[in-house]
């Protein structure tokens, strides 16, 4: 018997929603729990239920539970006993949380990704309510937010939170780590509906085939075959010079972003607000995706004090041809999805097209003009798209054409 | 002396004593119900004869007033809490009174704060029979644990003002810390190093106290102007070395939120009053000192340079947000009952058009009238709300008393209530079933919202049609008592004994519920 104690949780002092959890293995005793909580009037009773439940679940029949709890929702403390527990014994069973059946939504290949709010892994406090902010993403992450002592428990927090959080209508993505200890990450989260994988730091495209070969061995054995789409992120010189390759790699691959701390740190320059020194690898991207038809993500703006600042690296992303951008913080959202969208004159100038295009379309004529000028059919397509874009983020009127013509 | 006695169910479904502290009580009848007949109680006639001719009412200490004042066993000692945590004066009444052997005194504070806990001691020796006013954090603690030997009585800052003057709480010494006095004891709070703006809190004090003690550090030459405190109300005047920490006193939950979940909230609870024609020229709108109502503000006034639309007046407790709207001509006037920053303090000395207002003009409920019914749109928060929008905010859903009222039954009077909260904090489920303790009947309050949802009172069938395709995410009340626990799981009730420890009383003075003691 391993006679260790096992951790799991954060009980700092500014952590909520969360527990602190230590779990030793005793030779006899039966199964004693010292619960300290906040909100032990109200769910002391529950609580104690649940801990004996999952002790019973993984057959541990003698232990010394200490629950330090700070609110945490039963997800969050079933997670961090699990992660305890794993730590002690060796097992395949896992203690799943019911699946909430709004969390069975798959996603589209195309679906617009301008905003996406990554969330640090261990910290359930900052999952809750990230729905709420309407992000066309979340992006759980086990990579550079969780410290190295905390990947292990991460891996339960996101697993549990993919089942048990509605994220409202955001798209389900978790950043794993880097490949090849990222493929195990996969195991806790395929079978789990995650809708995004993003892959950090590629460099290659085998590095993709091989997050999409794990992929396919669990789903065979989960039975399990809801799309996983892939958003590889660039974030070297080996990497951007790859971009190409990456971009095509597999079929899964719908958006690829650029991570610009760790590439600026890579080919040995600091990243400016004017972000010189990363224009070429910006480029690149967005040329590789375009090529590929994915959509081309940008890196996140660290300054979440400043959103002047923020819009105006929202404006310049948006002329570089970049599709969306990564947030670090909710506020950011907004500022991002305001100026990511269409302005008013785009909306003139593709209205005015498409219109010429229906005229064209109802005269039956193949070419569209406006004026005496000819307009191309990737610039009508374009034109479609930012249509799309501004009646779908409430800035034109679903029925325009018909306002237009009264 | 009877802590308590014989209890009945109050119009509101609520067991509550019929007598407190030996007082005969009112139970509560409906909002609007209770119309007291008779006249207000009144202090003796003083006369020039008694007092010095040269206007000096300077005594050595405070310990010699107090004597002079007639401090004996038993006798109800008030004080004014508008240096909220950085009070240095209330605590040394209880320590002269102990140290003189007196016993069973009857706190009567506007409110107390957390630097009040230390005298839990003088609670527990027996020179502190009970406390009549709000009762926070440790003492509330206490209180709950059925530690208080006699009955805590909550009210709000109106029904303060009206238990004086109807003669239910006679205040026997009042000790009025002003940062600002003369020798005459005219005292303003807008000067010197202890300045928090207004002293309305004492004013009741000051007009109806049997004897009134005005402390200073800042001795002015008369007159000391302006007098929000008139010195023909005061009997003694005590200088000190400091009256109260001033980094204390302008402190806490003056900041806006930085909590992207609170901010949320705020916007939405801005963008309801926007959809809904309620931010109108001409407007009025109070919002508290919470980091939310601060946010709330200034959503407003994103709203209003958008709109082109200015306030005739802001009520409720100042700070730099309000006062940036004053200055850059946002809002009229700011009617300010308590002053919660610095900015708000010089805003009040030098602006003519920030007034300081009392309890009496802004909320007591047995006048000609208050403010509070002409204010358009209060936001204010609650610790918990019920499916009949019945709302509390003095007890914690584990049934533990943490809070006063302060000025919020006063504001449910305003036009449109607005109640800004989490759906649930941590783990704890703000909507619920029954709330722990009502402090306002859920007929006067108009509208909850959460971050997942707002629900109207069906009541407001016209706020109900003005949110139709608005967009905004309405929803009923049930629907939010219900998203709260799928999140949360139904918590269970919190268990009491079967004793009384403290009563709420309703901005008439009847009594609206009561707290019981918490089962260890």
């Amino acid at each position: 018997m391993n006679n260790r104690i096992a951790t799991a949780g954060n009980n700092g002092e500014k952590d909520r929603s969360d527990c602190f959890v230590s779990l030793e293995l005793t030779p006899s005793g039966g199964i004693q729990i010292d619960l300290s909580s906040k909100v032990k009037a109200l769910y002391g009773k529950t609580i104690l239920a649940l801990c004996s439940d999952v002790l019973q679940f993984f057959g541990i029949e003698n232990a010394i539970l200490k629950v330090e709890d700070k609110g945490a929702l039963p997800f969050v403390m079933t997670a961090r006993i699990e992660a305890a527990v794993k730590q002690l014994i060796d097992t395949d069973k896992e203690f799943l949380p019911e699946m909430l059946p709004e969390n069975l939504s798959s996603s589209t290949r195309d679906q617009r990704r301008i905003s996406r709010l990554y969330l640090p892994g261990n910290t359930p406090a900052l999952m809750l309510n990230a729905g709420i902010h309407a992000p066309n993403g979340i992006i759980l992450d086990l990579e550079d937010a969780v410290g190295i002592s905390k990947k292990p428990e991460a891996r339960y927090m996101v697993r549990n939170a993919l089942r048990s959080i509605n994220f409202i209508d955001a798209e389900r993505m978790v950043r794993i780590n880097q490949i090849p200890a990222g493929l195990d990450d996969l195991d806790y989260l395929i079978p789990h509906h995650v809708n995004l994988i993003l892959v950090p730091k590629c460099e290659s495209a085998t590095q993709i085939q091989q997050v999409n070969q794990r992929i396919s061995t669990i789903q065979e054995k989960s039975g399990l075959k809801n799309p996983v789409w892939l958003m590889p992120i660039i974030e070297s010189a080996m990497g951007v010079m790859k971009a190409l390759e990456i971009a095509q790699s597999a079929e899964n691959v719908v958006a690829m972003a650029i991570g610009l701390e760790d590439y600026t740190a890579d080919i040995g320059t600091q990243r400016t607000a004017e972000g010189t020194e990363s224009f070429f690898a910006r480029c690149q991207v967005v040329n590789a995706c375009k090529a590929a038809g994915i959509q081309a993500i940008d890196s996140v703006f660290s300054d979440i004090s400043d959103m002047e600042a923020l819009k105006e690296n929202v404006l310049r992303s948006k002329a570089l041809g970049f599709d969306g951008m990564g947030c670090i913080h909710p506020r950011q959202i907004k500022v991002i999805h305001d100026n990511f969208a269409p302005d008013e004159k785009e909306i003139e100038n593709a209205k005015n097209i498409v219109l010429a295009f229906f005229e064209a379309t109802e005269k039956g004529i193949g070419v569209v003009s406006l004026g005496n000028k000819m307009i191309d059919a990737p610039v009508v397509k374009r034109a479609h798209r930012t249509i799309d874009l501004a009646v779908s983020m409430g800035k034109l009127d679903a029925n325009w054409v018909e306002n237009f013509k009264k | 002396m009877k802590k308590y006695d014989k209890l009945i169910i109050n119009s509101i479904g609520r067991m509550v004593p019929t007598e407190v502290n030996g007082k005969a009580q009112i139970p509560f009848q409906g909002v609007g119900k209770h119309i007291p007949e008779g006249r207000k109680y009144a202090p003796k006639i003083s006369s020039c004869a008694n007092f010095p001719s040269d206007g000096n009412k300077l005594v050595g200490s405070l310990k010699e007033a107090l004597l002079k004042a007639g401090l004996k066993d038993g006798i109800t000692i008030s004080t004014h809490h508008h240096f909220r945590n950085g009070d240095l004066i209330a605590n040394q009444i209880f320590d002269i009174a102990a140290e003189l052997g007196i016993k069973n005194l009857v706190w009567f504070p506007s409110a107390s704060f957390e630097c009040n806990a230390c005298l839990i001691k003088y609670l527990e020796d027996g020179t502190i029979h009970h406390i009549e006013g709000s009762m926070n954090g440790s003492l509330g603690r206490f209180t709950s644990e059925g530690k208080m030997a006699g009955m805590g009585v909550l009210r709000s800052h109106g029904g303060r003002y009206q238990a004086v003057q109807d003669g239910e709480v006679h205040i026997n010494i009042a000790v009025i810390a002003a940062p600002t006095a003369d020798i005459f004891g005219n005292a303003n709070g807008v000067d010197g190093p202890a300045a928090c703006g207004s002293l309305g809190f004492a004013l009741v004090d000051s007009e109806y106290a049997d004897k009134v003690i005005v402390v200073t550090d800042h001795l002015v030459a008369f007159p000391c102007i302006p007098w929000q405190i008139q010195g023909n109300h005061v009997d003694l005047v005590v200088q000190v070395e400091q009256v109260g920490i001033p980094e204390k006193i302008v402190s806490g939950t003056t900041e806006i939120t930085k909590s992207p979940d609170r901010l949320f909230l705020a916007e939405l609870t801005a963008r309801f009053c926007e959809v809904t024609g309620i931010i109108k020229d001409g407007f009025s709108f109070q919002s508290g000192a919470g980091g939310i109502s601060l946010a709330v503000a200034e959503y407003f006034r994103e709203i209003m340079i958008k709109r082109e639309i200015k306030a005739r007046f802001a009520r409720g407790g100042s700070n730099k947000y309000l006062v940036s709207m004053l200055e850059e001509g946002l809002v009229e006037y700011i009617l300010d009952g308590q002053t919660f920053d610095l900015d708000g303090v010089r805003s009040m000395r030098e602006n003519p058009n920030h007034v300081w207002t009392s309890p009496f003009t802004s909320y007591n409920y047995h006048g000609k009238g208050n403010f509070a019914s002409l204010v358009d749109v209060v936001i204010l928060g609650a610790t918990e709300i019920d499916v009949n929008f019945n709302a509390n905010v003095v007890t914690h859903s584990d049934g533990v008393l943490l809070h006063g009222i302060g000025g919020w039954q006063n504001c449910l009077f305003s036009k449109t209530v607005i109640l800004t909260v989490p759906l649930f904090r941590d783990r704890i489920p703000v909507i619920r079933d029954e709330v722990t303790t009502i402090c306002g009947p859920g007929e006067l309050i108009d509208v909850v919202v959460t971050e997942r949802g707002i629900a109207i009172n069906p009541l407001r069938k016209d706020l109900i049609e003005l949110t139709k395709n608005s967009g905004l995410p309405i929803v009923s009340i049930a629907e939010l008592k219900d998203m709260a626990e799928k999140i949360c799981g139904k918590p269970a009730l919190p268990k009491f004994t079967s004793e009384p420890v403290a009563v709420v009383k309703w901005v008439d003075g009847t009594i609206l519920d009561t707290i019981w003691q918490v089962q260890e």
